[in-house]
């Protein structure tokens, strides 16, 4: 592990509240830049409220309450222009939601909001997107085709093409290949392990062999409460808690 | 009697009362159309009348009605549309949106002629427009409002929750979300909408008797001052105030406004049927 | 924040504040209705007092003294609606029962378009037609003077009032789970007990709406009474004769008053009425499709 890790995202005493119901309870953990940083735990956990609040689309729901601060770059993102910071950090979901438009627009979606209006410029993104999701070879000639008419996989992969286009720092994956065939999510896997490059990852995963695989450090949630956190080596071959130890062994899920 | 039978028996009254509801409609179509097919002719629809209405076209009327309806289509899209935008897109569950609602609902069911009484009293006498297209148009606006703003808002709904949530977490606004990801998916809907207000506005007569409308007026309307012929307040005079006129203008009138309202529903509902089977989603 | 996205977003702040002047637009019609009716017609209760508006028993505005009591109005009313519900309700639940329960899928997309067409028919043209048909056919029945009685304006108007029902019915019946049909079949019950028994049972509070809804409506409908009722403002004493309803009354008259005069006043009041009427209609049903919704 690289000895001098620079934070990303850093979350202080963060509690989620749903009217009466918490989902998240006095979270603090820090994310280091560059990382794939992977979250276990069984539903409910509060993994997806976790991540749905990193980008505020949490404001969306009436009952959503928050306590805590979360920082990117040291700013607090409640201070910051919501639109830029979902720029910013953007999510992949559990299924893929194609929009109903053509693969190019899907793509050029997010740039065309942001104001760029120039077709070889957008074109040029697309591609750029498209390549970098691993998408590009099996869909170059058919840009103009129904997004919903690709695969699950493929699906899948344009969302992550739709999300590079607009050039994020923080990536996050809510159980991403939940819905795929092994192929397709060995195919994200890799893209995750190339993309960590640039970009700081989030990955959520009920998934723990997944965990295994591609997390440099887990975070292991349980109803609300962060048990564990540590390299991902060191949580597979010696958790500190017992609970850990059972999800992980398959006691429970 | 056994059970089976009762069964059989209900349903055939079921049947029959279904029936009676649907049937009159078509007597009714047969019998204006068997009666009024005779004066239906280009100069019929395309003259204007004489002889005191006992002859000639109801090119007025028509042309009358188009310019009301269009009038009140212009004033109520634009804000019945944005009217739904609020309810659906950005209205929370609180006081403010259920009294909202409550308006709608009411404004849905207020008599037609109380209508005409609100606006001959807003329109023609308090703001001064004297009777005119403009108090009829904003009169009949003002009616088919609750018509536009329950199509939009169905409309809206049925756009997947999906589309806005991607649109917002790639980094756009509210508005822009709804300007490229939802409205665009809810115009059939809001274009059938449209259609249906036109339907009702070309059909309706109360809301126009006291703002605008005249029986028999020598020239064409020329400005928006200016008053109008219509054609469901021309059916009615001529129907019932004035003696001597052929029965088969009297039902070629009839038949002229019956197949308009008829047609724009007609095209409403294969137009939503259509866009149901094509849905992209 | 650059130049660009500022202009953007002083555009959507504009944009949001009219969409939300365009709701409120909504609450401030029905104000200004209720307003500009009390405005143009509470003159009349200088010279009328409300009881006696409401109750007394003779209606002549033109006569000297002129004469302000809405009873034979009310009361030709409540007849004419009486009868329409007495028709159109049984045979409308009946139709929406057939059509959401029974009926198969592509006849039921059929009967509903009819439904439809036949709500947008015009209450000129169906009035037309009652009057044309309905009226001598009621004359020669019942051998009266004049066909145009509260009977011929109850057969015409239940035909006005069957659509809004059906559709309204239509759709609380079609909204009760599957669960309550199947747990009844599983049961043993034949479709027909299944429907009566339980689906309808379950639709109550929607279909309940969908008679007040369809009510309302032939409160408010104007022409087709006009032309069929005839047009008599005497307090009935039986269906089979001429009556004169609150609308038609507003619309027959006002053509005569003087604006600011007191018969112009009073056909304002008979417009707080109904207003008043249909928006506790109206508020009520409305309470009933939201319980049917939950």
């Amino acid at each position: 592990m690289v000895e001098t890790q620079i934070i990303k995202i850093s979350i202080r005493d963060f509690s989620i509240h749903f009217d009466d119901i918490t989902a998240l309870k006095g979270l603090n953990l820090d994310i280091y830049r560059n990382e794939i940083f992977t979250i276990i735990g069984p539903a409910n956990s509060g993994k997806s409220s976790l991540l749905q609040s990193l980008n505020r689309l949490n404001d969306l729901t009436p009952s959503y309450k928050k306590t805590g601060t979360i920082l990117i770059d040291d700013q607090d993102i409640d201070s910051v222009d919501v639109e830029s910071l979902r720029t910013r950090v953007s999510i992949v979901f559990a299924l893929p939601f194609p929009l109903p438009l053509s693969i190019f627009d899907n793509i050029a979606y997010g740039p065309r909001m942001h104001g760029i209006k120039n077709k070889s410029k957008l074109i040029e993104i697309v591609e750029k997107g498209l390549r970098e999701a691993y998408l590009w070879d099996e869909v170059k000639d058919r840009l103009d085709i129904p997004a919903m008419n690709l695969s699950g996989g493929q699906q899948q992969r344009l969302c992550i093409a739709r999300i590079l286009a607009v050039e994020p720092e923080i990536i996050m994956f809510d159980e991403p290949t939940s819905g795929l065939d092994p192929i397709s999510t060995a195919r994200v896997e890799e893209t995750l392990r190339i993309l960590k490059e640039h970009y700081t990852i989030i990955l959520v995963t009920n998934n723990v062999a997944q965990a295994a695989r591609v997390g440099d450090r887990t975070a292991f949630l349980l109803m609300g409460e962060m048990v564990e956190l540590n390299e991902t080596k060191r949580i597979f071959t010696m958790a500190q808690d017992k609970r850990t130890d059972d999800y992980l062994t398959g006691k429970f899920g | 009697m056994n059970v089976q039978v009762k069964q059989k028996i209900a349903f055939s009254i079921l049947f029959f009362c279904t029936l009676l509801v649907i049937i009159p409609v078509l007597v009714i179509l047969v019998i204006i159309f068997a009666k009024g097919i005779s004066a239906i002719n280009i100069s019929f629809l395309t003259e204007m009348p004489t002889n005191g209405m006992t002859a000639g076209g109801i090119f007025p009327a028509i042309l009358g009605t188009l310019y009301l309806v269009l009038g009140a289509i212009l004033f109520a899209v634009p804000l019945g549309v944005l009217s739904a935008i609020y309810l659906v897109e950005y209205s929370r569950e609180n006081i403010l949106s259920r009294i909202v609602k409550l308006a709608i609902v009411n404004l849905a069911g207020v008599p037609s002629v109380v209508y005409g009484l609100f606006g001959l009293g807003i329109f023609v006498l308090f703001l001064g427009f004297g009777a005119s297209i403009l108090s009829g148009s904003l009169t009949l606006g003002i009616m088919i409002l609750p018509v536009i703003i329950t199509a939009s808002r169905e409309a809206l709904e049925s756009v997947p929750k999906s589309f806005r949530i991607v649109s917002l977490s790639l980094g756009a606004s509210k508005w822009q979300t709804i300007r490229h990801s939802v409205l665009p998916h809810a115009l059939p809907g809001i274009l059938t909408g449209t259609i249906l207000g036109l339907g009702r506005a070309a059909g309706e007569t109360a809301p126009i008797l006291f703002t605008v409308a005249a029986f028999y007026l020598p020239k064409l309307p020329t400005s928006l001052f200016d008053q109008t012929m219509a054609l469901p307040y021309h059916l009615y005079v001529i129907s019932t105030q004035v003696p001597g006129i052929p029965e088969n203008i009297r039902y070629g009138t009839a038949l002229v406004l019956l197949l308009l309202v008829l047609l724009l529903n007609l095209a409403a509902i294969i137009l939503r049927y259509q866009f149901r089977k094509r849905k992209k989603w | 924040m650059d130049m660009r996205a500022r202009i953007r977003k002083i555009k959507e702040f504009i944009i949001e504040r009219m969409i939300f002047l365009s709701a409120i637009l909504s609450i401030i019609i029905v104000a200004l209705i209720f307003a500009f009716l009390l405005k143009e017609g509470l003159s009349i209760f200088w010279r009328v007092p409300l009881s006696d508006f409401l109750f007394a028993r003779n209606w002549y505005p033109i006569s000297d003294p002129p004469q302000f009591g809405i009873l034979p109005l009310i009361l030709g009313s409540i007849l004419v609606t009486a009868g329409a519900g007495i028709i159109s309700i049984p045979i409308g639940i009946a139709s929406a029962l057939f059509i959401a329960e029974i009926a198969p899928r592509k006849t039921k997309e059929v009967m509903k378009a009819g439904i439809e067409l036949l709500a947008a028919i015009p209450s000129v043209v169906i009035g037309f037609i009652g009057m044309i048909t309905l009226g001598p056919l009621i004359k020669t029945m019942f051998n009266l003077s004049t066909g145009l009685t509260a009977l011929s304006g109850s057969i015409t108007l239940a035909f006005m009032a069957m659509p809004t029902i059906v559709s309204i019915a239509e759709d609380a019946i079609t909204a009760v789970p599957r669960q309550y049909r199947e747990a009844a079949i599983a049961m043993g019950a034949t479709k027909w007990q299944t429907t009566w028994r339980i689906v309808a049972y379950a639709a109550r509070p929607g279909m309940l709406a969908a008679v007040m809804l369809g009510i309302g409506r032939v409160i408010g409908e104007t022409m087709a009474v006009m032309m069929v009722t005839g047009n008599a403002a005497l307090i009935p004493h039986s269906f089979l004769q001429p009556v004169r309803t609150l609308t038609a009354t507003i619309a027959a008259e006002m053509g005569e008053t003087v604006q600011g005069g007191e018969h112009y006043a009073a056909l304002f009041a008979i417009g707080i009425v109904l207003f008043i009427i249909t928006f506790l209609i109206n508020g009520a049903a409305d309470i009933y499709l939201n319980k049917t919704k939950k």
